[in-house]
């Protein structure tokens, strides 16, 4: 049995409806649970990028890649482990405005945690952390258990590769040489 | 008939003009889906009407010339009929049904083609757009449905993309591993009226249907090839599909290196052909079976390592090194790890292959298959075709029909029992011969899939193989058999139970036969009711007889043998056993 370790998988596709459907059917079927999933227009026009993450071991992470990949609307998917990225996510808190200030230095927190604020008002404060999941859920936990906290809301990760090789862009300027080449 | 042809080109030769001229014309969305289809060279669908796909029906009602539409009885007998069709033509197999209850039904249909690599267009109506997500009348999400059994499945709410999305539906279809594509097709774009052009589609770049051919894979493969001692060539439907029998056997005897098929691979290569040593898997033949886990080298060629090909997979083949042609990349170490991988398609890899390996004969590797086909030929075989007493059995049945074709018909089969009696003891002697639910096993398939062989491939004898259960799962086909004159030639091998399950429970289940034994009807009266000749067999010296009355013309016949009722299929692997623990008969 191999060990299940924390994957991020990129996935390029076309902006179609329904498209999430498609991703997420591959991992039901293997019975995968995703744990992030975070999506939005990519640098190239027309084309979307999706972040996921699951936990899951190389030998499945593999065929599952693969499989995601084979999909007519999917230009390109692959897999890394945390080692080959920079990644990132947000997190937001609401905090009640007086039980923060009843803290005494919120300048100390502010500095310790690196939080911006970003609205406040005699009832409720809302604060903004980046970071990795430890980061920010440390913020929670300690927030929780001084002063209590309102809501919470993290967002899935996001990330980009160290490697040198620019996969989609490289992929799609071979796919355009070609069709060139072709016709 | 040439008419037919005529206007086909006519029509889609104006497509192409008026596209090249700007002068388009403006027809009604249904108009353009037929003219489209008509572009892409369709000539037969299979199909049954409904509430959302009737502005669909009524246009068709003016091309009645052009297209051959068959009514099947069930929709799901449409989409087996598309997949026979397919499998025998190597073209796309279309259907036409409605929305809702005419689009679950396909399911089936649609899991099979999927699972099977049949090219398929299933064009489904839908509710008007602006009904949508409403649970309207007949209203069902066939996109979502659908989703995870096609290669591709779209909703075209607008007359504007309806030729884009046929262009494309059959570009993905056909292309690199085919498979079957569904478009859910709204009523308000088949009323719509808007300009028609019709583009073909050859590029998605999203999508890489062919993997260009690697030297370097090709290189290290007929190293590992030229190394061996003892080769072997494990042979799918992936050469079928690819068109590479030459190739294939070019490839065989260059190298010297014998072969299993699987059961879609069968007829890749004749059933004499010195270098076919059999069929692989569950109900396969002893050699091949064995031999997989002495060869030295494995070549698989189109094929996907199917647990009913591999048996338990910590016990399949350890001993080789794994050489893996395909064309789909997410074939590659799916089940079994590949030592190396030759991507693309099975014409042009095996092409490069034969030319970079060096002449061997392997001698005495090949022979030594023989010892194995001799005990299974007398352990298993000669009882089973050349009975001496007793009841008719399943396959001297099925052999005697192959030889009353001289071998040539087109193999349809149903599932169970009757599917691997057909399989083992039909021969090949052409590729495409055979038509078979392998993936998912479909019960029912039968007569529908004969019927669209029998389409695809008129000039050929078409005999099916079914079981008392399977026929009765599609037999209200009978009726398209019928009106169409489809002149199958069935052949019910009648054991009274559902066989196969009554194997299992034999053999696994202490003889608990749970709910297997069937009460079954007059079959014969069954086919008079829809004017088809038939006759019921029962004794040994009725059946050539009765086999000559059934081929001796085109038509459609029912051939009832009463088969012996507790018979069993060997050998076999059990389910997760390993691939050379096969059970013989007791
Ligand atoms: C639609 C469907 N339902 C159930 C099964 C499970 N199944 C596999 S073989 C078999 C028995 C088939 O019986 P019959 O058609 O009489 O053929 P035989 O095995 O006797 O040749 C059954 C029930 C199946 N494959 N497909």
């Amino acid at each position: 049995m191999q060990e299940s370790t924390l994957y991020t998988i990129t996935i390029f596709s076309e902006n179609t409806v329904g498209l999430l459907n498609q991703i997420t059917i591959i991992f039901t079927r293997r019975g995968i649970n995703i744990e992030t999933l975070s999506v939005s227009p990519s640098a190239i026009k027309g084309i979307h990028k999706f972040t996921i993450t699951v936990f899951s071991t190389k030998d499945m992470i593999e065929k599952v890649v693969q499989q995601i990949d084979k999909r007519v609307d999917i230009l390109k998917a692959y897999y890394s482990t945390d080692d080959e990225l920079v990644f990132q996510e947000i997190a937001l808190y609401k905090i009640a405005t007086n039980k923060l200030l009843a803290l005494g230095s919120i300048e100390e927190i502010i500095r310790k945690y690196n939080i911006q604020i970003l609205e406040m008002n005699e009832t409720f404060m809302v604060l903004q952390k980046t970071g990795h999941y430890k980061e920010t859920q440390g913020l929670f936990d300690e927030l929780k258990d001084s002063v209590g906290v309102l809501q919470f809301i993290r967002s899935g990760r996001i990330a980009i590769t160290k490697s040198k090789v620019e996969r989609l862009s490289d992929m799609l300027a071979s796919i355009e040489e070609k069709v060139t080449n072709e016709g | 008939m040439k008419s037919k042809n005529n206007n086909i080109e006519e029509i889609a030769g104006q497509a192409r003009n008026d596209s090249a001229k700007g002068t388009k014309r403006i027809i009604s969305g249904s108009q353009i889906l037929i003219e489209s289809l008509i572009c892409e060279g369709v000539d037969t669908i299979f199909g049954y009407p409904g509430g959302q796909i009737i502005p669909v029906f009524d246009t068709l009602y003016d091309f009645k010339n052009e297209i051959n539409h068959i009514l099947t009885r069930h929709e799901q007998g449409a989409t087996h009929a598309a997949q026979g069709y397919a499998r025998v033509s190597g073209k796309v197999g279309v259907c036409f049904v409605t929305s809702g209850p005419g689009a679950t039904n396909v399911i089936t249909g649609i899991g099979d083609a999927m699972l099977d690599s049949t090219p398929m267009v299933v064009i489904a109506g839908q509710v008007g757009a602006n009904l949508l997500g409403t649970d309207a009348f007949q209203e069902i999400d066939v996109v979502g449905i659908t989703q995870p059994i096609t290669k591709w499945s779209y909703q075209i709410r607008r007359a504007e993309d309806i030729s884009w999305a046929i262009a494309r539906a059959f570009y993905i279809a056909r292309s690199g591993r085919p498979g079957p594509v569904v478009l859910d097709f709204t009523k308000n774009a088949q009323a719509q009226n808007v300009e028609f052009e019709y583009q073909p589609c050859d590029f998605i770049r999203s999508y890489i249907p062919v993997p260009e051919v690697n030297p370097a894979q090709i290189e290290a493969a007929a190293q590992l090839i030229d190394e061996a001692k003892k080769p072997f060539a494990l042979v799918g439907q992936g050469v079928i599909l690819g068109n590479a029998e030459e190739e294939l056997k070019a490839f065989l005897e260059k190298a010297g290196i014998p072969a299993g098929n699987t059961l879609l691979g069968l007829s890749a290569l004749p059933s004499d052909y010195p270098l076919n040593k059999g069929f692989l898997g569950m109900h396969g033949n002893i050699g091949p079976n064995m031999k997989t886990n002495e060869a030295d080298v494995i070549i698989a060629i189109g094929m996907r390592f199917d647990d009913r090909v591999t048996g338990d997979l910590t016990k399949y083949a350890k001993q080789a090194k794994i050489i893996h042609l395909d064309i789909d990349a997410s074939e590659i170490g799916k089940n079994v790890p590949v030592d190396v991988a030759v991507l693309g398609d099975a014409k042009e890899t095996l092409a490069a292959l034969t030319e970079k390996v060096k002449k061997n004969s392997h001698t005495e590797w090949i022979r030594s298959f023989d010892e194995y086909d001799k005990l299974e030929y007398d352990k298993v075989i000669r009882k089973e075709i050349h009975p001496e007493h007793g009841q008719i059995t399943m396959g001297e049945v099925v052999r005697r029909v192959s030889e009353a074709t001289e071998n040539k018909a087109v193999l349809v089969t149903d599932v169970g029992q009757n599917q691997m009696m057909a399989s083992r003891y039909f021969k090949y002697s052409q590729p495409r011969s055979i038509v078979t639910s392998g993936g998912l096993g479909t019960m029912g398939f039968g007569i529908p899939a004969a019927m669209g062989a029998k389409i695809g491939a008129p000039e050929r004898t078409v005999c099916l193989f079914c079981g008392d259960g399977g026929f009765q799962m599609t037999m209200q086909e009978l009726g398209t058999i019928m009106q169409e004159q489809i002149g199958v030639k069935i052949i019910i091998l009648n054991n009274h139970f559902l066989g196969m399950v009554r194997q299992w429970q034999e053999l696994f289940f202490d003889e608990r036969y749970s709910f297997t034994e069937m009460k079954n009807p007059d079959f014969v009266t069954i086919a008079r009711a829809y004017g088809i000749a038939s006759k019921e067999v029962n004794e040994r010296e009725e059946l050539d007889g009765a086999i000559n009355d059934m081929l001796q013309d085109d038509k459609p016949y029912l051939l009832v043998v009463n088969v012996e009722t507790k018979g069993l299929v060997y050998p076999m692997v059990p389910a997760g056993a390993c691939i050379t623990d096969i059970l013989l008969c007791d």
